[in-house]
């Protein structure tokens, strides 16, 4: 026993570093619990309204289902972690290889949305006014879009300063708080793309 | 009383030169310190106290005696929807969220909040929202000449709120000036969570942060799960009414109950949201002013989180006369009752801080020892509401009014008054007085009394609330003049306050750092802490890190 005791130091005052979760990533968390109480409640509207229109069109006569650029968007997800890992290598030139894919995709992402609702307004005559499925519809992919709108303005920002060489390694953190929302945003459009291409079709 | 803490006191370099006005207004407008910026927010938010009380009297001139005219019933109408507009989200979040502001970096060892410029566009945006609500009695006319303030009440019923229903302006400023707010309040409850979770000082676990800090923190991420629906719901009726939408429109299979629902989805957690940052003043001041550590800490930390949990799951006992059928009825009575449970927790630990303590009745204390009576009868109404056959009986009467009053008043506001006089030395670095403290406390909780008690009285009698004037057979006279008079004494008693508020800037005796002899970090810096907040950043080993500095022979330590 007392070998025992005395091989091994123990020491009482030794105490673990401390260590505190990085600013950043903890404001976006916060940030994205209170979007994701707004996209619930814009969900559960058109979930709750599916249905209810009382005139047309409906869903059925005129949506389609956006393959093409739900795979872009979903893909951004990899290319914006890319870029951030990249970054943290201290690759610069990776990074902004990275941040231009996902600009790339995104923009990709809302013109093809342009085009849908251009066809639904123009072909279709579904506007926000015309019943509640267009009411709802509108509202809720227009908030997806927003998002997208804001996530690529950031994107385009970290991308031209990157172009310009002003990017560096210790910039990783930063960037890695952007791609949580960027990631948020293509997980939100699995729900509005089950909720509304799927489950409203 | 005082024992200096040289370790943690900071190097005062508070300027005593005088400066022009116009510095020191550019200096307060372009702030980001979290302690200005805090004490804007009570500022603003007494100030509306002020407002939202005079409307209050108003009403309550009007309802004193029967068939009276003192005021037209389109301005009642005004009267009440801005009442209970701005006392929710322009006195009780304003107030509450600048004392978490102020307090929760200095509780916390912190120099400044996570994101300071953040803080500032919180403040300012919500602020920027409560004068837009008030510019409608300007501008909410529009070019329609349809009435200028708000008169949809507070929780804006649709279809009242559609264009049909209510044409010009004035929706509008109500709804702009709550989705301004509700950003703002996201802002700052991002900030709090952030602040608490990454800047606590070397050995802050999260078990040994004061009470105070904790009921923030679980406010702040009740504002995330809450206000955030408030303002989808807002963004939906700004389509409705600028767009031509038709969420909340019943002509084309638009669905009145939805926005009830998603109205009190965000309704009754924000009742949490004002009350927990309540229970916190309530558990910083009980213990210091009994002389003993808070009772039971792990089991105040479960009872508020629960608190939180639960409060999302029992909204909807705000629409048991909607007719939701017997199940959900059943869920929401019961999810409803089983929230007493955590809350029941807490007063009993209350009571058990206070047992065997040295209690000192200082005026902070007074108000926490009415706010504990006060707290348990407002629970109580609440249980007796909650069984859905009772609230069939007494939904949309005064009894209604009277028990939210009494969480509103009787609880929140009780505490935060204590809660100004306990912390106003810190700020000013002068104790407020304590005669005129008195005469605030008697004067305020006769006043209440004589009101809220008294209002449950015409509720049970059938007396419904928003009603302009009545029949005077109706025999609700005699009361509504008693809580008529029992409104001027409150008001006389807020007067008294705000004048102890400005006389004790000037006069009141100098307190000196820590003048309760607490025990929380805030109170081992000079008063008015310096911007930096602390010279050195503090170390703490216990739940009361001052407690050990002045007792280094009887460590916290030992016990946790």
């Amino acid at each position: 026993m007392m070998q025992t005791s005395s091989t091994i130091p123990i020491s009482a005052q030794v105490e673990p570093p401390w260590v505190l979760p990085s600013r950043g990533v903890v404001g976006m968390a916060c940030l994205i619990m209170a979007e994701s109480a707004i996209f619930i409640i814009f969900v559960v509207a058109y979930i709750y309204y599916i249905g209810r229109s009382l005139s047309g069109p409906m869903p059925a006569q005129v949506l389609e289902l956006p393959i093409f650029s739900t795979i872009c968007l979903l893909s951004s997800s990899f290319t914006v972690h890319y870029a951030v890992s990249a970054l943290r290598k201290d690759n610069v030139r990776g990074c902004t290889l990275g941040l231009a894919g996902t600009v790339l995709l995104g923009a990709i992402f809302l013109t093809m949305t342009g085009r849908e609702w251009y066809h639904l307004i123009h072909d279709f005559g579904l506007t926000i006014r015309t019943n509640l499925f267009g009411t709802t519809f509108y509202s809720l992919v227009g908030l997806h879009a927003t998002h997208v709108v804001i996530g690529l303005t950031m994107l385009t920002i970290a991308l031209t300063l990157s172009v310009t060489g002003h990017v560096k390694e210790t910039h990783a953190e930063r960037l890695d708080v952007l791609s949580i929302y960027w990631h948020f945003v293509d997980g939100v459009w699995v729900v509005v793309f089950l909720v509304v291409y799927v489950l409203g079709r | 009383m005082a024992i200096t803490t040289p370790v943690l006191a900071a190097i005062d370099q508070t300027l005593t030169r005088r400066r022009p006005p116009s510095t020191v207004l550019y200096e307060w407008v372009s702030t980001v310190d979290h302690k200005k910026i805090g004490l804007m927010y009570i500022a603003y938010g007494l100030i509306f106290l002020l407002i939202g009380g005079l409307e209050a009297t108003l009403m309550r001139i009007q309802l004193a005696v029967p068939n009276n005219h003192f005021v037209s019933p389109q301005v009642f109408n005004r009267l009440f929807t801005m009442h209970g507009t701005t006392m929710v989200f322009w006195v009780g979040m304003m107030v509450l969220f600048g004392f978490g502001n102020y307090l929760v970096p200095l509780m916390i060892g912190a120099r400044d909040m996570a994101f300071p410029r953040l803080n500032a566009f919180s403040f300012w945006i919500s602020a920027f929202g409560g004068v837009l609500l008030y510019f409608s009695y300007l501008a909410g006319d529009g070019l329609y000449g349809m009435g200028s303030a708000p008169d949809v009440g507070w929780f804006a019923y649709a279809p009242l709120t559609a264009k049909v229903f209510s044409p010009g302006h004035s929706t509008d400023y109500w709804t702009l000036s709550i989705l301004l707010s509700g950003i703002g309040s996201t802002g700052t409850a991002l900030n709090i969570v952030t602040t608490t979770i990454c800047m606590r000082c070397k050995g802050m676990k999260m078990m040994r942060l004061p009470l105070f800090v904790w009921l923030m923190l679980v406010a702040s991420f009740l504002v995330f799960v809450a206000v955030s629906p408030l303002t989808a719901a807002q963004i939906m009726l700004i389509i409705d009414r600028y767009l031509g939408a038709h969420f909340f429109d019943t002509q084309a299979g638009g669905s009145a109950v939805l926005w009830m629902h998603f109205f009190w989805i965000f309704g009754h957690p924000e009742v949490y949201i004002l009350v927990l940052p309540a229970f916190g003043f309530v558990s910083e001041i009980i213990p210091v002013f009994s002389r003993k550590a808070i009772f039971g800490y792990p089991a105040m930390v479960a009872a508020t989180v629960a608190i939180g949990f639960i409060s999302l799951s029992v909204w909807a006992h705000h629409m048991f006369t909607v007719g939701m059928g017997p199940e959900g009825n059943t869920f929401f009575v019961f999810s409803t009752m089983v929230i007493s449970v955590p809350t029941g927790i807490k007063i009993f630990n209350w009571l058990g801080t206070l047992w065997g303590g040295k209690i000192i009745f200082k005026v902070p204390m007074m108000f926490c020892i009415a706010f504990l009576f006060q707290f348990l009868v407002a629970g109580l109404t609440g249980i007796m509401l909650s069984a859905a056959p009772f609230n069939w009986q007494l939904s949309g009467s005064y009894f209604v009014i009277a028990h939210f009053h009494y969480v509103l008043v009787g609880s929140i506001i009780t505490a935060l008054f204590g809660a100004f006089y306990y912390w106003y030395p810190k700020v000013t670095g002068r104790l407020m007085s304590e005669t005129l403290g008195k005469w605030h406390f008697w004067l305020f909780i006769i006043g209440f009394h004589l009101t809220f008690d008294l209002m449950h009285v015409p509720g049970l009698l059938g007396m419904p609330r928003r009603i302009y004037t009545y029949e005077a057979s109706r025999g609700w006279g005699w009361l509504n003049l008693l809580v008529g008079i029992g409104a001027l004494f409150q008001a006389a008693g807020t007067l008294v306050f705000v004048y102890n508020l400005v006389r004790s800037y000037y006069r009141g005796e100098i307190a000196g750092p820590d003048p309760w002899d607490a025990w929380t970090l805030e109170w081992a810096t000079p008063s008015p802490p310096p911007a930096y907040n602390f010279a050195v950043e503090p170390t703490v080993y216990s739940r009361r890190p001052l407690w050990d500095l002045k007792h280094p022979e009887d460590q916290d330590t030992e016990y946790e």
